[in-house]
C-alpha cells in the first residue's frame, strides 16, 4: 500500500566562522578606461561567489557590472581570505569588498570634484557617470576621470578594504559566545509517498523558504536553494557511507555504492526567498550556503510519520529500516490487549 | 534598513553568472586540465590497520624501481605533527605521514612520485612496514567508555575525547535545567543518530606542485581556502610564504571536503625533493576512503515541557565521532553545541557536546557542520513532542519560535530574526492553509 503524508522542518543558521576571527581582504583599482580589477581570495565552487563579488562591488562604486573584472586565483596577487566555507564568503569578503571600493570611489570622486570643478560630496555615481547633484547635465564618464586621473592628476584610484569579526572568547563555566556574525532562518516543507510493502520513501514535492537577508543574485539564491535540497534529500534517503556504521565494513568506495541521489529522484521543487536585512552585512546579506542541505531529513521522517504513523530517527532512512519500524508497529499492535 | 528604503542598481538582480559560459561550453580550466612537461604522478602506501605501532619502516624497493622520481616518508618532512585549528588554539595532533603508530585504516605512511600511475602504485606497493597491532575501538560510545583502549598513543597520552577547557565535552550551562524540569508536565526524551558522508564533489582532490625556476614552489590547487592550504602547507614543509604561491580558485564542488589539504602537502613534498612538477589526483576510491568525511553524530534530548507545547527546558548530550585526529572536528562540536537547542526560545538549557576519537578514517567540516546533525534531531523531536501532546506541528513551532530581541543558550541577543516569516512563506509557497492567527505572526512582535 502507498500512503502519503506532509512534514516540516525548521532551522537557524549562523553567518561566518563559528566564534568569528576569519578575516576577508579586497582590493580593488581602476584600468585607465574606468574599467575596474577586483581582486579578492575568495574560491569560486560553482555557486557564484565571483559573480555576487562583482555585484557588490559594481553597486559600491556605481559602476555597470560588466566593466568588472574578478581575479580570485593567485596568493601573489589575490589578498587573503579564509575561505569559502561556513556560509560565510558573500557576508564577509562582501564587507571587505564595500571597505575597498568605497575607498576607490572616494578617490574617483576627488578627482571628478576637479574636473567638474565641484565639491565632492555634491557628487554622484550613476550608471557609469559622475554628475554633480541637482545639474546632472555637469557630467563626465567615469573612463574619462579615470584617464584624468592618470594622465593629469598623477592619481591612482585604488581602494583595499578589511573586514574582521574579531575572535570571541567561549566562557568556560556558561559556554556564552558571541559566536555569529548574523543569522539565518529557513523552513524546509516534505511530501512524501511511503511503500509500505517496499519500504521506499519517494519525495514528491519538497517546498524550501530561506531568510538571506538580501538576495544579491536571486537566480544564484535559488541555486544554492534548489542544490541544497538535492544534496539534502540525499543525505536524508539514500547515502550510507559505512552501512553497517560504526563498523567500517563494506564501506562505500564507489558512486555505484554510495547510492547517490539521481537526476531520476529528484522531486518537483518549490522555493521562497525571505529577506530580512542583517543590520552588519553587505546590503543586508547574510550566508544561505549551507542551510539549504539541512533540513531535508527531518521534514522528510516527519512526512513519513504522518503517512504511515512510526518514527525512523536515524539517518539515512532505509527501506530497511522502514519496513522494520512497521513490523516493530504491528507487532505491538498484535501484542497489546484486545478491548 | 527597511525593505523599501533599499533601492540597487545592480544588488538584488540576476545579472548572468561571471563564468557560467565556461561551465556549460567545457571551457573552464580546471585543474586536473593542467599538465607540465617531466610532470610526475603520486600514489600512497597507507595502513592496512585500524591500529598499531610502527617497527621499522623501509621504502628502498620503492626508491629502486625505474620511474620512481621521488619517495618521502616522515624522515621528509621538516614540521611533520600538525593540527589545522592551531589557530584556534587546538593542539596539533596529527603527523602527516604516520611514524610511530597507525591510528586507522588508510592512514598515509609514505608517497611516491613517478612516471606514470601506475609505476606510482607499483612502487607504493613495494613499501614494506613492520607493525605490532594494537586494540582498536570504532564505536564513539565504546571510546567515550574508561577502560576503552586508547585510539592513538604516540604524542603523548590523550584521553579518547577532546578537551574543552580540561573538561570532556564542551558545555553551555543556560538558566536552570534541573529546576525546570521538575516543574515541566511533560518529559519527553529522544536519541538520534547521523550517518557519515562522503562530499563527493564531482570533481575529486587534485593538486599540481611545480617548483619554479627561482627557487619558488607554485601549487595549482582544488582548495577552498586559497592562503589556509598555502599556510598549511608552508609551516609544514617550513618555507616563508614568499617561497610558495598558489593558484586555484577554480573548484568542481567542496561542500567542506576541500578545505583539510588532502593532497597539497604531499605533492608539494614530492616537488621540492624531485625537482620535478607532480600532480596527485584522487580517484574516486581514495575521495571516499581516504578523504575527511561528515562525520556520525548520536544525540540525546531529553526535554521539559508545558502542556500549551512551550518548551522550557532542554538537556542534550551530543556525541561526534571525529575518527582518529581533531582536523576541524573541535570546532563542529562547538557549532554544534551553539545551535543543538534549535530556533527557539528555551530558558533552561544544557547542552554536553563531546568530540570522540575513534580508529576510523578522520571526519571533519561538511555543509551544514554541526547544524545538518542539530536539525535533525531537533526538529523530529519537536514532531514528536506535537504528536504526543496533540499540537499541531506548525502551532507548536510558532509557538516557541525565536523572535527579535530573544536570547541564545549562548547568551547573544537576536536582532535579525525571520523563522516566522519563512514558515509564513514555505506554506505559502505549498499551498498551505495556515490560520488567521498563525498568518498575522511576525518576529518582530514579542510573544503573546
Amino acid at each position: 500500500m502507498k500512503q502519503r503524508g506532509r512534514g516540516i522542518a525548521v532551522l537557524e543558521y549562523p553567518t561566518g566562522m563559528n566564534q568569528g576571527g576569519d578575516p576577508s581582504q579586497a582590493y580593488v583599482k581602476l584600468k585607465p578606461d574606468g574599467t575596474v580589477d577586483l581582486m579578492i581570495g575568495t574560491v569560486e565552487l560553482g555557486e557564484g561567489a565571483r559573480t555576487v563579488m562583482a555585484q557588490m562591488c559594481a553597486e559600491t562604486l556605481g559602476v555597470p557590472y560588466e566593466s568588472i573584472v574578478v581575479r580570485n586565483e593567485d596568493t601573489d596577487t589575490s589578498p587573503l581570505d579564509t575561505g569559502t566555507f561556513a556560509s560565510r564568503a558573500t557576508f564577509m569578503n562582501g564587507n571587505a569588498i564595500r571597505k575597498a571600493a568605497s575607498e576607490a570611489r572616494k578617490l574617483l570622486l576627488d578627482v571628478a570634484g576637479k574636473e567638474l570643478e565641484a565639491a565632492p560630496e555634491d557628487l554622484e555615481v550613476v550608471n557609469g557617470e559622475v554628475r554633480v547633484k541637482g545639474a546632472p547635465e555637469r557630467k563626465k564618464r567615469i573612463s574619462e576621470i579615470a584617464a584624468a586621473a592618470i594622465y593629469g592628476h598623477n592619481t591612482f584610484i585604488a581602494g583595499s578594504g578589511a573586514f574582521l569579526k574579531p575572535l570571541a572568547p567561549i566562557d568556560e563555566e556558561t559556554g556564552a559566545v558571541d559566536a555569529a556574525a548574523t543569522v539565518a532562518w529557513g523552513t524546509v516543507i516534505a511530501e512524501v509517498e511511503v511503500d509500505t510493502e517496499t519500504g521506499i520513501v519517494t519525495v514528491e514535492r519538497m517546498t524550501c523558504a530561506y531568510d538571506v537577508g538580501q538576495a544579491i543574485n536571486p537566480a544564484l539564491v535559488q541555486g544554492q536553494i534548489e542544490g541544497g535540497a538535492v544534496m539534502g534529500i540525499s543525505s536524508a534517503l539514500f547515502e550510507n557511507l559505512y552501512p553497517y556504521y560504526p563498523s567500517t565494513e563494506h564501506q562505500a568506495a564507489r558512486f555505484g555504492e554510495l547510492q547517490l541521489i539521481t537526476a531520476a529522484d529528484v522531486p518537483e521543487l518549490r522555493t521562497a526567498i525571505v529577506e530580512e536585512p542583517a543590520p552588519n552585512g553587505p546590503f543586508g546579506a547574510k550566508g544561505v550556503g549551507e542551510m539549504t542541505a539541512n533540513a531535508q531529513g527531518a521534514a522528510i521522517v516527519n512526512a513519513i510519520y504522518d503517512a504511515v504513523g512510526v518514527w525512523i530517527t536515524e539517518l539515512p532512512v532505509t527501506p530497511e529500516k522502514v519496513l522494520r519500524a512497521l513490523e516493530a508497529k504491528q507487532q505491538a499492535r498484535e501484542s497489546a490487549p484486545r478491548g | 534598513m527597511a525593505l523599501s528604503e533599499r533601492t540597487f542598481a545592480v544588488v538584488g538582480k540576476s545579472v548572468q553568472k561571471i563564468d557560467g559560459l565556461g561551465h556549460v561550453t567545457g571551457r573552464t580550466v580546471y585543474v586536473d586540465n593542467l599538465t607540465f612537461p617531466g610532470m610526475l604522478f603520486t600514489a600512497m602506501h597507507r595502513s592496512p590497520l585500524p591500529h598499531a605501532k610502527i617497527l621499522h619502516l623501509d621504502t628502498s624497493r620503492a626508491e629502486r624501481l625505474p620511474g620512481v622520481g621521488a619517495v618521502v616518508s616522515y624522515r621528509d618532512v621538516p614540521n611533520n605533527l600538525h593540527g589545522l585549528l592551531t589557530g584556534l588554539g587546538v593542539q596539533a595532533d596529527e603527523p602527516l605521514l604516520a611514524e610511530h603508530e597507525v591510528c586507522w585504516v588508510g592512514q598515509p605512511i609514505a608517497a611516491v612520485a613517478a612516471a606514470d600511475e601506475d609505476t606510482a602504485r607499483e612502487a607504493a606497493s613495494l613499501i614494506r612496514v613492520e607493525y605490532e597491532e594494537l586494540p582498536a575501538v570504532f564505536d564513539p560510545l565504546e571510546s567515550l567508555k574508561e577502560g576503552a583502549p586508547p585510539v592513538r598513543t604516540a604524542y603523548g597520552v590523550y584521553p579518547n575525547y577532546y578537551l574543552y577547557a580540561g573538561q570532556p565535552c564542551r558545555r553551555i550551562r543556560y538558566g536552570d535545567f534541573e529546576a525546570a524540569i521538575q516543574k515541566a508536565d511533560h518529559v519527553i526524551t529522544g536519541t538520534y543518530r547521523t550517518g557519515p558522508i562522503e562530499h563527493a564533489p564531482l570533481e575529486t582532490q587534485v593538486s599540481v606542485a611545480v617548483p619554479e625556476s627561482n627557487g619558488r614552489l607554485t601549487v595549482y590547487s582544488t582548495t577552498q581556502a586559497l592562503y589556509f592550504t598555502m599556510g598549511l602547507l608552508a609551516s609544514l614543509v617550513g618555507l616563508p610564504l614568499s617561497r610558495v604561491r598558489f593558484v586555484g580558485g577554480t573548484v568542481g564542488g567542496g561542500f567542506g571536503g576541500k578545505v583539510d589539504g588532502a593532497t597539497e602537502p604531499i605533492t608539494g613534498l614530492l616537488a621540492l625533493k624531485s625537482g620535478r612538477p607532480v600532480k596527485w589526483r584522487f580517484t574516486r576510491e581514495e575521495e571516499c576512503l581516504y578523504s575527511s568525511v561528515r562525520g556520525a553524530c548520536h544525540l540525546e534530548y531529553t526535554d521539559g515541557v508545558m502542556n500549551d507545547g512551550r518548551i522550557i527546558a532542554r538537556k542534550v548530550r551530543s556525541i561526534q565521532d571525529s575518527g582518529a585526529y581533531n582536523r576541524t572536528s573541535p570546532y563542529g562540536v562547538n557549532k554544534n553545541a551553539n545551535h543543538v537547542a534549535g530556533p527557539y526560545r528555551i530558558p533552561n538549557v544544557w547542552v554536553d557536546g563531546y568530540c570522540v576519537y575513534t580508529n576510523k578514517q578522520p571526519t571533519s567540516a561538511m555543509r551544514g557542520f554541526g547544524v545538518f546533525e542539530a536539525t535533525f534531531a531537533i526538529e523530529v523531536q519537536m514532531d514528536r513532542i506535537a504528536r504526543q501532546l496533540g499540537i499541531d506541528p506548525w502551532e507548536i513551532r510558532f509557538r516557541n519560535a525565536y523572535r527579535k530581541g530573544d536570547q541564545t543558550p549562548t547568551r547573544e541577543i537576536l536582532d535579525s530574526v525571520a523563522l516566522i516569516e519563512t514558515m509564513q512563506a514555505a506554506a505559502q509557497a505549498a499551498g498551505i492553509e495556515l490560520t488567521a492567527t498563525q498568518r498575522a505572526l511576525s518576529s518582530k512582535e514579542p510573544r503573546a
